[in-house]
């Protein structure tokens, strides 16, 4: 870590368009010193893929409220290995609890449902960060 | 003096003439312990009367309660035909339609984009069949139908048309609301097709068929709901929202449309949030302020024109996924806070949707809350029974006090156009700024516990995700919307989707000629409503937004 800013890239992923969350987070995670990169709304795997090695990040958060996150959070999870990228990814939004030991398996690094204090999502960022850096 | 008292005695007695041609619900109107109530208090102004403060109706829910339309859409067509059925029977007066993610974005279930999302937070609708199934065996000409779309709303407006058409219903028979609005995509929702200008053509062209051909159908329902959920204030969602109505009548009478006839079929839809006399000063401020700017800036002189009707849904955003059923109160007092404020329709939330979409058991106790409200509560007795208290007064004062500021704001953005200024301030980010900044305040509050959020920062205890019962959605709805989709795709005659497709992108690119009849026409065909997206999208172009944090 030490004097190295960690460098996240948030994304809305597909059709949704709720984008309070992720805004919500963004300016969470700036305020506790990472670097934040938005990419906006109905962003593609290939459009994330294309921005997080660009812009070598720590890691990538996705928000996503419309059910889709069993289909698209796997989906972008085999693209990032596909690419031989190892940058953990973090799902928010609307997820039930269920569902959270599949897409763990499926090789989501954490979850944040809604509620999830400050303190919690950076924790949960800096941890998935640490946990990859050790492995 | 006397002249004061003259005009007071006056409204007074023209409340009661107005008030005694109404036609009242079978009723006692008095309380739980049989005093009786009269119609409303206070003696300076009346519901009926401008600016309608106290209402839109003289009589307000003594003759008829507001509609309890519930929102509803899952799955296949099939699947919410049965939802629609069962709500119907268990006494929902009005159908409100939810369509799913690729619906409301202009894209089949088969395009690479809808992967994952067709049928889950809503219903897939691709080709008139879909629509003929969604309302299979429902008297369209009995039910008013509320559809929630926006980007894509003359596609589905004219499957809707062709449906009551093939079942001898005519178009001026058909009663209720699409949503229809644009502007509000661009600031909250953010569910557009194309870029502001040439979304605002659709839009016009749709007010003007509906005004033509529909008279009993809204054509567009200018929503705070959203604007509100994305994150603003209360203040905020009232003067966004109406700004947004005014950019649409502006609009329309640029296009030569008559303020009195067009006005007269506007609606609107507002968020009840938790906060219950700010809710209530929002509600009585917004008919205050429409029917003054309808009058005095833009013209209307039919009383018709200048009313503030709307339907209110509850706070989605307020709802918990920690001890989910205490979500259940909150719906209530947002509810009370709706019929208080004289909503005339209202959708209650069901206490399961912050962590899916409602499962039926949920839905029916949201219906249940309202039916509660109206039916045990007696705030229906009497119109606007809050108004004159200090507070109440007070705060519609200062809600109409901060919309009027932003108004101005636009104002000066516009050069003296509020529809100029509300395409420049989504041009700028002025929108989505002040939400995300409203947004980030309120989770700051909470993150500091200054605010509290029962079950979330405070009284955590008794939470048990272990016993929750969640509507899911599987991935075979995917599959069997793709098989229909198919099968209509191989069944229909190619050559008439074509070219109906192409007189679509001749009637775009011709901007003196209305798209409705055009479109109309394509459904007919069996197109799909991305290929109709896509005939005009070749003239229109697409809007991408700009990533502001």
């Amino acid at each position: 870590m030490g004097d190295h800013q960690q460098r996240v890239i948030l994304a809305k992923l597909g059709l949704d368009g709720h984008d309070r969350g992720i805004k919500v987070v963004a300016r969470i995670l700036r305020d506790a010193g990472m670097e934040v990169i938005y990419l906006g709304l109905r962003q593609t795997t290939a459009s994330i893929i294309a921005a997080a090695e660009e812009e070598d990040a720590d890691a990538i958060g996705l928000s996503m409220h419309n059910a889709g996150h069993l289909t698209l959070g796997p989906k972008m999870a085999e693209a990032l290995s596909a690419a031989g990228l190892d940058i953990p990814l973090i799902i928010g939004g609307i997820v039930p609890d269920e569902d959270v030991e599949e897409l763990m398996n499926a090789g989501i690094a954490a979850v944040l449902g809604p509620g999830a204090s400050a303190e919690e999502v950076v924790a949960t960022v800096q941890d998935a960060i640490s946990a990859r850096d050790k492995a | 003096m006397g002249t004061e008292e003259n005009q007071e005695l006056n409204a007074r007695e023209e409340w009661e003439k107005e008030y005694q041609k109404a036609s009242l619900r079978d009723s006692n109107f008095e309380t739980m312990s049989g005093v009786p109530v009269e119609p409303v208090y206070g003696d300076d102004l009346f519901p009926g009367q401008y600016p309608y403060t106290r209402g839109i109706y003289p009589s307000m829910y003594r003759s008829r309660l507001w509609t309890m339309r519930m929102f509803a859409g899952f799955g296949t067509a099939e699947d919410t035909n049965l939802r629609f059925k069962e709500l119907l029977r268990n006494g929902g007066t009005g159908l409100s339609t939810a369509f799913d993610m690729p619906t409301l974005m202009g894209r089949d279930s088969d395009s690479e984009w809808s992967l994952g999302e067709v049928g889950r937070a809503g219903v897939a609708v691709d080709t008139l069949s879909d629509m003929e199934d969604l309302f299979a065996d429902i008297d369209l000409s009995q039910v008013s139908t509320s559809m929630t779309i926006n980007g894509p709303a003359a596609t589905l407006l004219a499957m809707y048309v062709a449906v009551a058409e093939q079942t001898g219903v005519e178009p001026h028979q058909l009663a209720g609301t699409i949503q229809n609005d644009i502007l509000k995509e661009y600031q909250a929702q953010k569910e557009y097709i194309y870029p502001p200008r040439p979304s605002m053509r659709i839009v016009t062209d749709m007010v003007k068929y509906t005004t033509a051909e529909m008279p009993k159908w809204h054509p567009i329902s200018i929503s705070g709901y959203h604007i509100r959920e994305a994150g603003s204030t209360a203040a905020q969602e009232l003067a966004f929202t109406l700004a947004n109505g005014f950019s649409y009548v502006e609009a329309a009478i640029a296009a030569g449309q008559n303020v009195n006839e067009f006005g007269k079929r506007l609606s609107f839809f507002f968020n009840s949030h938790s906060d219950f006399f700010e809710e209530i000063g929002k509600f009585r401020a917004a008919r205050r302020i429409w029917a003054r700017w309808m009058k005095e800036r833009y013209g209307a002189t039919d009383e018709k024109a200048m009313l503030c009707r709307f339907h209110t849904q509850t706070a989605g955003v307020s709802l918990t996924a920690q001890q989910p059923e205490i979500n259940i109160a909150r719906v209530g007092i947002q509810a009370l806070a709706a019929a208080l404020g004289g909503t005339q329709s209202l959708h209650t939330d069901s206490f399961d949707e912050a962590l899916a979409l409602p499962t039926e058991d949920a839905a029916r106790i949201a219906l249940r809350t309202q039916q509660i409200v109206a039916h045990e509560t007696g705030v229906v007795n009497v119109a606007d029974p809050l108004g004159g208290s200090p507070y109440v007064e007070w705060m519609t004062d200062e809600m109409e006090r901060q919309a009027e500021a932003i108004f101005a704001h636009l104002d000066d953005l516009g050069n003296g156009s509020i529809l100029e200024g509300t395409f420049n301030g989504i041009e700028n980010g002025y929108f989505v700024g002040e939400i995300a900044d409203a947004a980030y305040r309120f989770e700051r509050e909470v993150n500091s516990g200054r605010r509290i959020i029962v079950g979330v920062n405070e009284f955590t205890d008794g939470d048990n995700p272990e016993d929750r019962n969640l509507l899911r959605i599987g991935a075979e709805t995917e599959e069997y919307q793709l098989k229909r989709l198919n099968d209509v795709k191989t069944k229909r005659n190619q050559e008439h989707v074509n070219s109906a497709l192409s007189e679509i992108t001749a009637v775009a690119s011709d901007p003196t000629r209305n798209l409705m009849p055009a479109i109309i026409a394509a459904v007919k065909t069996y197109a799909t409503e991305e290929e109709i997206a896509n005939a005009m999208e070749v003239v229109f172009g697409t809007y991408v937004e700009k990533a502001i944090v």
